[in-house]
């Protein structure tokens, strides 16, 4: 023994098999014992945790449990009840189309926007999972606002096509004169879409009725659909104009970047409620009388600009931690500015800014409930206003507002799963 | 006589530097430099940190803006004009000290990307290639990992390998073992050696002076700015003429 404590030379003569960690190491038993009863504050601090949970639990078990949900005003409901706890769940059975739908939507025409909903899906699956889907289908989501456009607010089809055939006409022409400069072809395609647009703008209007759905303004919209159209819209829109105000703020020539800065600053210091007002209510003394500017597309233009000062400041941010090497080694290839900006820096820049633009996006979508504040009847309005002020339903709060929060959170935090899957996918720094 | 030196230089010019001058704000970084390379020449570029070596071959791809004198890259004038530029810069590849691969792209993209893009080469042929120069740095079995999965010395191989997929008449190397560790350094070494013998025309800032002796027919060594001393590596280490020179050698060799 003594002989082996002063020697200091070692060799192996057999290896160790390999064990399993003792019992109390492993599985639950341990999980248990470091997360919940590590020690004695922790103990109790998860006994009284499990106390308080019990106590929600066992309080609201009861009112979900004898819900109602087939009586048709807030009385017969009470009836039903006799006194006992319990939700009303049936204004939320019997007002169903209204909290999706609003209340000025023709029923007879609820199938569009079902189906503009359906084609949604099917227009964005192959944007958000590109590896799954064919890329042959962003076909459809490149047609997909036109189509959607003639199905929500109806008109003539001809409407959405010479829309559409406007962009199609300018991108040849900007084809065509690209090669000379970016601005010789950029001016192409303005003129080249003007022109569509006007010439198709007296044929739309000289045969109003082909193919015609009834046609439904922008007033009539409500319910959670004007929230999911606010939201997808503005979020669509507000990222590329993100980029390019993100862009722009770098740009070396000083009338762009200053453009870009007053732009983003001075709608950053704004509040989105008062730009909202604005949409509402200024604009229209700004417009030459007579003209009817769309409201829904005024309030789209507000969120847009609202979101894409904050998303360009999210970029700008992923701009900045990209390192200087990988401008300088996409210059040293040859890479032109475009080719670097959309190869290289973009790709990296928007994976990095990834969290901060669905914070923005998440935090978008919710802001469409704001446009309830100018009388426009989206979820939220709808049940402060029609619901809500009715005398069969007057004074059910928890369910409807339950059923909002739930609503809100289950596409919010759908967004923020698909992020969170979206960076993993994305990550290749292995570290 | 070193094995380099009977390597073959042409007389043809492939850059030239006149009276090139370079500013940052007030603070004079070049100070009339004066250089021709010659096609085929490998020249190493030393000296102490924040002399302007690095500067100095950033300046030949306009990565850094010179303000006076005049650069001739393959007989185009450098100018401001961006396409001017372009194509210099598509002519002449570049090895950073930090590689700088695309981390977001595989090694496979990386170095097809630019031939894809700027040389408008078919995606196959440009694979292929990109093949071809991957087997020449040793690596094509890693062609489908990313830059993050490999080490800093295949990182570097990489590096070597995108900008050769470009098919540069010359090489700028700035630094590009400095980052690295050093069992790594020899492999990307013996890279730019067997570049070397295949008559690249190399501008090296390395303080790897075993590779100046073994590979450069033309050791420059830089202080404050300036070009001090130039010389063939045997004299250049045997018989340095300036102090600045001496000092530096001794400094470097020393240890």
């Amino acid at each position: 023994m003594s002989d082996k404590q002063q020697s200091v030379a070692f060799f192996r003569e057999t290896m160790l098999p390999e064990q399993a960690p003792p019992a109390t190491q492993r599985g639950i038993v341990k999980w248990l014992r470091e997360n919940l009863f590590s020690g004695p504050i922790n103990s109790i601090m998860t006994l009284i945790a499990i106390y308080f949970i019990y106590k929600i639990v066992s309080g609201a078990w009861p009112w979900f449990m004898n819900g109602v949900w087939t009586t048709s005003s807030l009385a017969e409901c009470r009836e039903v009840l006799q006194g006992s706890t319990g939700a009303c769940f049936s204004v939320l059975t019997e007002r169903w189309n209204q909290l999706l739908f609003g209340f000025k939507y023709p029923e007879d025409q609820y199938w569009r926007l079902l189906l503009a909903m359906v084609l949604l899906l099917v227009a964005v699956a192959p944007v958000l999972f590109a590896k799954v889907f064919p890329r042959k289908m962003l076909i459809f989501t490149g047609l997909y606002p036109f189509i959607a456009f003639w199905l929500i607010w109806g008109g003539t089809i001809l409407t959405p096509i010479v829309a559409l055939l406007g962009f199609v006409v300018g991108y040849l022409a900007f084809k065509k004169f690209e090669h000379q400069s970016f601005a010789m072809g950029m001016l192409a395609f303005v003129v080249g879409a003007a022109v569509t647009w006007i010439i198709g703008g007296y044929l739309t209007e000289a045969m109003s009725g082909f193919i015609a759905l009834q046609e439904i303004p922008s007033r009539d919209l409500g319910g959670f659909v004007l929230n999911i159209i606010l939201g997808t819209v503005c979020v669509s829109l507000s990222l590329p104009i993100g980029i390019l105000l993100a862009l722009g703020r770098q740009s070396s020539m000083p009338i762009i970047k200053w453009i870009c800065v007053v732009f983003i600053e001075f709608i950053r210091g704004v509040p989105l409620i008062t730009l909202l007002f604005v949409a509402n209510v200024v604009l229209a003394y700004f417009l030459p009388p007579g003209t009817n500017f769309d409201l829904v597309l005024r309030v789209i233009i507000m969120i847009t600009m609202f979101s894409s000062a904050y998303i360009a400041e999210v970029i700008r941010g992923g701009l900045a931690a990209l390192p200087r090497g990988q401008y300088e080694a996409a210059d040293s290839l040859g890479l032109d500015y475009a080719q670097a900006t959309r190869l290289i820096i973009m790709p990296q820049a928007l994976k990095i800014s990834i969290p901060g633009i669905v914070n923005v996006a998440v935090g978008l979508f919710k802001d469409t409930t704001l446009v309830s504040v100018i009388s426009m009847f989206d979820l939220v309005g709808m049940i402060r206003g029609p619901i809500l002020a009715s005398t069969e339903w007057n004074g059910v709060y928890w369910e409807l507002w339950g059923f909002a929060v739930l609503l809100f959170f289950v596409v919010c935090y759908g967004i923020s799963q698909y992020s969170q899957w979206l960076e993993r996918q994305l990550a290749t720094d292995h570290r | 006589m070193s094995e380099a030196a009977q390597m073959t230089v042409s007389d043809e010019v492939a850059i030239q530097i006149e009276n090139m001058n370079k500013w940052y704000g007030t603070f004079h970084v070049l100070r009339d430099i004066d250089l021709t390379v010659y096609r085929g020449e490998r020249i190493v570029i030393a000296g102490p940190s924040g002399s302007g070596k690095s500067t100095l071959i950033r300046c030949i791809n306009a990565l850094e803006e010179h303000q006076k004198g005049k650069i001739t890259v393959d007989g185009t004038v450098l100018s401001s004009d961006i396409k001017n530029i372009d194509k210099i810069r598509s002519e002449v590849g570049m090895c950073f000290q930090h590689f700088n691969l695309f981390p977001h792209l595989t090694i496979l993209e990386n170095c097809t990307l630019a031939p894809i893009w700027v040389r408008k080469t078919p995606k196959k042929e440009a694979e292929e290639i990109a093949m071809h120069f991957l087997e020449k740095v040793k690596i094509p079995d890693q062609a489908n990992k990313y830059p993050g999965q490999l080490s800093g010395g295949q990182q570097q191989r990489v590096a070597i390998a995108r900008s050769l997929c470009m098919r540069p008449r010359i090489m700028l190397f700035d630094e590009p073992t400095s980052a690295l560790d050093p069992e790594m350094i020899k492999e990307v070494l013996d890279t730019m050696v067997e570049l070397a013998e295949e008559g690249m025309t190399m501008l090296c800032v390395t303080h790897e002076m075993g590779f100046a002796r073994q590979v450069a027919n033309r050791v420059i060594f830089m202080d404050a700015g300036q070009i001090v001393e130039q010389n063939e590596p045997e004299e250049f280490f045997n018989n340095p003429q300036n102090e600045r020179t001496k000092l530096f050698l001794s400094q470097i060799l020393g240890h």
